[in-house]
């Protein structure tokens, strides 16, 4: 056991480092949604010029091919940079995996480039309003016709839609199969009128997300990833992509706030009260567990492939933190922790999505009882 | 970076465990508990095995090894619920290594490593002053967050017994130190912050055992035509235990590493591995116990004695409340 990096690993730490003190962006715009989209665009464009984006990619499809540690490192230094996040974030994470995983050679041509120059976004069309949780039961219909697909159906809580030129998506083929087979994975053209994309408004006010409403799109066969009716397996595998480097920037992002609340106390002066210093010093024990626990992950990745019982923990500890946190932070602030322009507030009503969005608590704690624990099934 | 035991260590941890499997089974803990006395044969055994001695430095008469070692011993012996007087020999040799003048060290150290003569342990820090590992015990130290501690004979020490839950270990009940031995300079602190590592671990082995003893009955146990594991509100509680542990086990095989690699970050370590295992192991033995229903409440079923111990032991070298209150002040709250 030795908790402390090697040569190398310190080396890419301190390149990381010095590239992002060089080639930091400012402060992102906030107000107009376009106008941050934009900048985060050009963020990644200059991360792609300093050969970052695509840190996971093997070199050869114009990534870096970066160990598991070293994606976590960058992802730590981009976090204690507090520089933004690309705006391809989907791309970089699952639609150029998938298509490097399960893409043919044309395929590989065609869209890996674009995802890295963020010259074209994609989104990614899954759930749907009876679909959340049991995903598979989707219902989104394709049906043959000359030389593709004509796909008609209902998605939701798709990111990026107003912005993508590529969705990720997830149709029923085969309506007699069992609910897992019959389903493929198609890369549909968003910019077609038979698609249409709606902001979802959320209990925050912005619309991060959308629904899209598809009548009749066409996919071409040549858009399909992996073979007719195995798309839920081309799905699962590379929803696993990255999750232990975007681990680390999440473990970056509570550690942050947690140094902020620290400040707030000191503002107003709280820092005697039993109950607070009770809720902070078990913030901080749950941050150090995650924090190590997405080590632990990476150590058993790395060495054997799987990894350890721990790796079904990272996304429930990030929501249950954050949640605690952002509540924490908004009692001290009172009043104050009800305005809507308070940043605390607003993180507090987001964070009441963390415990839902990419699997709810529930389900995770479903995850860990029959494939962790190795209790019987629900059904 | 590696989060992970090497071979060496790994190694250590399944002999261990192999050996308590065959040497110290839950019937067996039950017998020493009953007789109300340590099972001399298998502590006879652990000394001959150099476990109370692996954490300590080689020209002390130790094995030289180091704390994440120790806390692999720990942690299975805790898992196996072992009724030995490990744990307060093993402090009296962390605290004498970390602040013991020469003559002290070479007085105590090599004979409490070959178990020669056993160490019990008091915490001075907060009444009432609790005693562990009285029972046949030759030298006690009484270590002092404020200053100074005290090493000497147990005999010179006035211990009134304890009657704990817990009858897998002995208690006992100390009113004052005045008088009591010899000084330990402040350093000896060092010493305590190791011994709640250990503590931790052991607590760690408990929650363990008390999380596979929940899902294996919740496997076997039908009610309603099915395994009750199957229901949500079961199984739900059963991932909660894991989350509890493996959160333990982060934090206690980190603050042993940082014991002997990075000893500045180890009081901050040492109290947030001690108030988590302290919380996690009672509240992954009690809710076993909720698993286990009625069977679970008897005193025919084993799983009281990881229970008694969980409960004991939290409460043991600091309570999660003065362990968070530490966390606290050592993150500038």
């Amino acid at each position: 056991m030795d908790l402390t990096l090697t040569e190398s690993e310190a080396a890419f730490r301190d390149e990381a480092r010095d590239w992002f003190a060089k080639n930091h962006p400012g402060e992102t715009p906030r107000g107009d949604e376009k106008v941050e989209f934009e900048f985060r665009r050009s963020w990644q464009k200059t991360l792609h010029d300093g050969g970052w984006a695509g840190l996971s990619w093997p070199a050869e499809f114009g990534g870096r091919g970066a160990s598991l540690i070293e994606q976590t490192l960058f992802n730590e230094e981009m976090g204690a940079a507090d520089a933004p996040l690309p705006a391809n974030v989907l791309g970089l994470v699952m639609g150029g995996p998938v298509v490097i995983a399960h893409g043919d050679e044309a395929q590989k041509e065609r869209y890996l480039e674009p995802i890295l120059s963020a010259e074209e976004i994609w989104c990614q069309g899954f759930s749907e309003p009876e679909s959340g949780s049991d995903l598979a039961s989707l219902k989104t219909r394709a049906v043959k016709s000359d030389g593709g697909w004509k796909i008609t159906g209902q998605k939701v809580w798709t990111t990026y839609a107003h912005e993508a030129k590529w969705c990720m998506l997830l149709a029923r083929t085969d309506q007699d199969a069992p609910k897992h087979q019959g389903i493929t994975y198609f890369l549909l053209d968003m910019d077609q009128a038979e698609v249409e994309v709606r902001p979802l408004r959320q209990i925050t006010g912005e619309a991060e997300f959308n629904e899209i409403f598809l009548e009749e799109a066409f996919v071409p066969d040549d858009n399909i990833v992996g073979e007719v009716g195995a798309g839920w397996s081309v799905a699962i595998t590379t929803l696993m992509f990255e999750r232990a480097g975007l681990g680390a920037l999440a473990v970056v992002g509570l550690g942050r706030a947690y140094e902020e609340l620290l400040k707030l106390i000191a503002e107003r002066d709280v820092g005697s009260d039993p109950s607070v210093r009770e809720r902070m010093a078990k913030l901080k024990i749950g941050l150090e567990a995650m924090r190590l626990g997405a080590m632990r992950t990476l150590t058993a990745t790395m060495k054997t492939g799987i990894p350890g019982p721990e790796a079904s923990l990272g996304k429930w500890e990030w929501a249950v933190l954050n949640q605690e946190m952002t509540d924490l932070a908004t009692e001290i602030l009172g009043v104050d922790g009800l305005k809507s322009d308070e940043e605390w507030t607003y993180r507090f009503l987001r964070s009441r999505a963390n415990s839902i969005e990419g699997g709810t608590t529930e389900v995770l704690k479903n995850i860990v009882a029959e494939r962790v624990l190795g209790l019987p099934r629900l059904r | 970076m590696n989060f992970d035991l090497t071979e060496d260590q790994r190694e250590i941890k399944d002999v261990a465990r192999q050996f308590l499997e065959s040497r110290c089974k839950l019937d067996d803990v039950r017998k020493a508990a009953d007789a109300g006395s340590y099972d001399e044969g298998l502590w006879k055994e652990i000394c001959e095995l150099g476990w109370p001695g692996i954490a300590t430095p080689e020209a002390d008469g130790g094995q030289g090894l180091g704390m994440v070692e120790l806390a692999t011993i720990c942690e299975e012996l805790g898992y196996a619920c072992a009724p030995v007087p490990f744990m307060g020999s093993v402090i009296d040799s962390l605290v004498i290594a970390a602040g013991g003048s020469a003559e002290q060290r070479a007085r105590w150290l090599p004979n409490l490593a070959t178990g020669e003569v056993r160490g019990a342990a008091v915490m001075v820090d907060s009444a009432p002053w609790v005693a562990i590992d009285t029972e046949g015990a030759t030298v006690v130290v009484t270590p002092d967050s404020n200053g100074v501690g005290r090493v000497g004979e147990a005999s010179e020490l006035e211990i009134v017994p304890l009657d704990l839950i817990d009858k897998t270990r002995s208690y006992g009940e100390v009113a004052s130190t005045d008088g009591f031995g010899e000084e330990l300079p402040p350093e000896h602190y060092q010493g305590v912050l190791k011994s709640q590592v250990a503590l931790s671990a052991e607590m760690l082995g408990l929650a363990q055992r008390a999380m596979e003893m929940a899902v294996d009955y919740a496997r076997d146990r039908e009610q309603f035509g099915r395994p009750i594991g199957a229901y949500q509100a079961v199984s739900h509680r059963c991932a909660e235990m894991l989350y509890a542990v493996e959160e333990t086990r982060s934090l206690v095989y980190y603050a042993a590493w940082c014991a002997d690699a990075e000893p500045e970050t180890l009081p901050l370590a040492a109290a947030m591995a001690k108030a988590q295992a302290s919380e996690a192991s009672w509240s992954v033995v009690s809710s076993s116990l909720q698993v286990h229903g009625g069977i679970g409440f008897t005193w025919e079923h084993d799983l009281q004695f990881l229970l008694k111990r969980a409960r004991t032991d939290g409460r043991l070298l600091g309570t999660p409340k003065q362990e968070r209150a530490r966390v606290a002040d050592l993150v500038g709250v």
